[in-house]
């Protein structure tokens, strides 16, 4: 961490609205390239939200509104003829539940890449075989491809929701609370492919769990009621939090 | 245990058992009236069944014939009604499900759909004799198929939107989150999701009007010769059912069983066959 780092993702003067209801209030942060940043404070903080406004998730919904810029290499997403399926091509999103598609592994995987290319079967192959490894998946299902999604285990599927989100070769993978709904152990798989994916990817991940954001991450974001408290590298805000506010948290005093 | 307690516990065991026994009762009394129909339907219509049932058409009286006409008129007419009536309900369904969450005009729709689904097939069957076939002037099989289509639709509808509302959110947010278009994803996880759902509630649509006689009676009538021609009356099962059994002649009246025996297994067989969907749907 010692040269300069490229900022990925900029967020400026960013609110977020429920209907009338304002959920985010001012968030200001420069994420860098190919490193993980977490998010972390209590529930109902907005961390989630946020998480959903980088992907545009929230414009499906009616009544969900952002104002602001987010910067994706200098872009903003939030301007009006943005491509949000472009958009989602470039920043892929693994969901808090397991989310396999009701088909086989193998299309599970093919789905998303089948929407930007037109690839042979052997070359298909080959992608969701790399796919799968990346999300050190494939040891476990090389054999069952063919067998539907849905019969893996918790932590398997999420490794295959993963899996999914890799192969369409994104730039930027976004995680809410991917290992909430998983067992110690599969958690602890999910925290190992992370720190792996860092090389290639920048990751954004929210996660309930301090420890969590500790072990996994580069950078750490700690929000509260909507407001971001404090942002910076994760070692300096575990050790040494600039704010009060952070300081309570991360002892435990509230949240 | 005081006797307090006990005097409780007993009381509670016997109510247990008294409506354990209750609940036993009332199912094997409504076991009891399907397996009567059932058997009498077996016990008359047995007798009848050969072969020249599905190769003869239905007779004069007082001489042989089977039921070849009405069969084929049937399943023409149900046919044409579930290529009309299936695409109709799981677009509207979809639209139900996909797109108008929330929005008034669902509302009404759903409203409205459900009026059409607990309508008397026989006002059906009115509105299609005033408004086809009276203006064309003759009976025919379109008009019989119509009617069927508008028995077949309401339920369509419904379960499509209801398997499809039964999708996780979150599935759906999964194949949008990789920039699937809408259309994609209704088409390749939502559809999938609910394929079996929908299925069968197309089946049990079919069940449904398979056994229809009284839309038909003003529409598709009768006819006692084979024809494949839907621009004229045509022969169908329910209503040569319905003449041959209320008739005087043995030799219709047998045929009558017959044909019911014949559409009461055509009914089990889709009911097992969406049986067969419903667990297949189930996570293994």
């Amino acid at each position: 961490m010692s040269e300069p780092q490229k900022t990925k993702i900029s967020v400026r003067h960013l609110d977020f609205f429920y209907g009338s209801n304002k959920a985010l209030i001012d968030i200001n942060l420069e994420m860098p390239e190919n490193q993980v940043t977490a998010f972390i404070g209590p529930s109902g903080c907005g961390k989630s939200t946020l998480l959903r406004v980088f992907n545009r998730m929230y414009s499906l919904y009616p009544g969900q509104r952002a104002t602001g810029e987010v910067l994706l290499d200098g872009e903003n997403i939030l301007a009006p003829g943005m491509d949000v399926n472009m958009l989602r091509a470039k920043i892929g999103m693994v969901f808090q539940k397991p989310t396999p598609f009701p088909m086989s592994i193998y299309d599970n995987i093919a789905f998303g890449i089948k929407l930007y290319e037109k690839l042979r079967k052997v070359e298909m192959d080959e992608r969701v075989e790399q796919a799968l490894r990346q999300a050190a998946l494939w040891e476990e299902v090389k054999d069952k491809l063919k067998t539907s999604g849905l019969g893996l285990s918790g932590g398997q599927q999420q490794r295959l929701c993963i899996a999914r989100a890799v192969a369409v070769q994104p730039e930027v993978i976004l995680l809410d609370e991917p290992t909430s709904a998983l067992d110690p152990i599969a958690t602890l798989k999910i925290e190992e492919l992370v720190s792996e994916l860092r090389n290639q990817f920048t990751i954004l991940i929210v996660t309930h769990n301090m420890q969590q954001a500790a072990r996994v991450s580069d950078y750490t974001a700690f929000m509260y009621i909507g407001e971001m408290v404090e942002f910076g590298p994760t070692n300096q805000l575990f050790t040494n939090p600039g704010k009060k506010q952070t300081e309570d948290y991360i002892t435990g005093r509230y949240g | 245990m005081s006797t307090a307690m006990n005097v409780r516990y007993l009381r509670r065991r016997f109510w247990n058992i008294f409506n354990l026994g209750m609940a036993v009762a009332m199912t094997l009394f409504g076991l009891f009236w399907l397996v009567w129909i059932l058997w009498t339907t077996l016990s008359y219509g047995a007798t009848a069944l050969n072969l020249e049932l599905f190769t003869g058409d239905t007779p004069a009286p007082g001489s042989i014939g089977g039921l070849r006409n009405a069969f084929v008129g049937s399943l023409l007419m149900i046919g044409v009604a579930v290529l009309i009536g299936t695409p109709v309900g799981i677009l509207a369904g979809t639209y139900l499900a996909e797109f108008a969450q929330g929005s008034r005009l669902a509302g009404v729709t759903r409203f409205f759909n459900d009026i059409l689904l607990s309508a008397p097939s026989i006002v059906i069957g009115l509105f299609i004799y005033a408004v086809v076939v009276v203006p064309i002037g003759n009976f025919s099989g379109f008009a019989g198929a119509l009617s069927l289509a508008i028995l077949l639709l309401p339920v369509v509808l419904r379960t499509t939107d209801e398997m499809l509302g039964m999708v996780p959110g979150t599935m759906r947010e999964a194949a949008l989150a990789l920039g699937a278009p809408h259309w994609k994803m209704i088409v390749q996880v939502s559809y999938r999701a609910a394929r079996s759902g929908i299925l069968t509630g197309v089946l049990l649509a079919v069940a449904r009007i398979s056994g229809e006689t009284a839309p038909l009676l003003f529409t598709a009538l009768n006819n006692q010769f084979f024809s494949m021609n839907l621009d004229k009356p045509i022969a169908n099962v329910p209503v040569v059912i319905f003449q041959f059994a209320m008739s005087p002649y043995p030799e219709w009246q047998h045929l009558a069983w017959a044909g019911a025996l014949i559409a009461a297994m055509a009914v089990l067989v889709l009911g097992l066959v969406s049986r067969f969907l419903i667990k297949d749907r189930s996570p293994r």
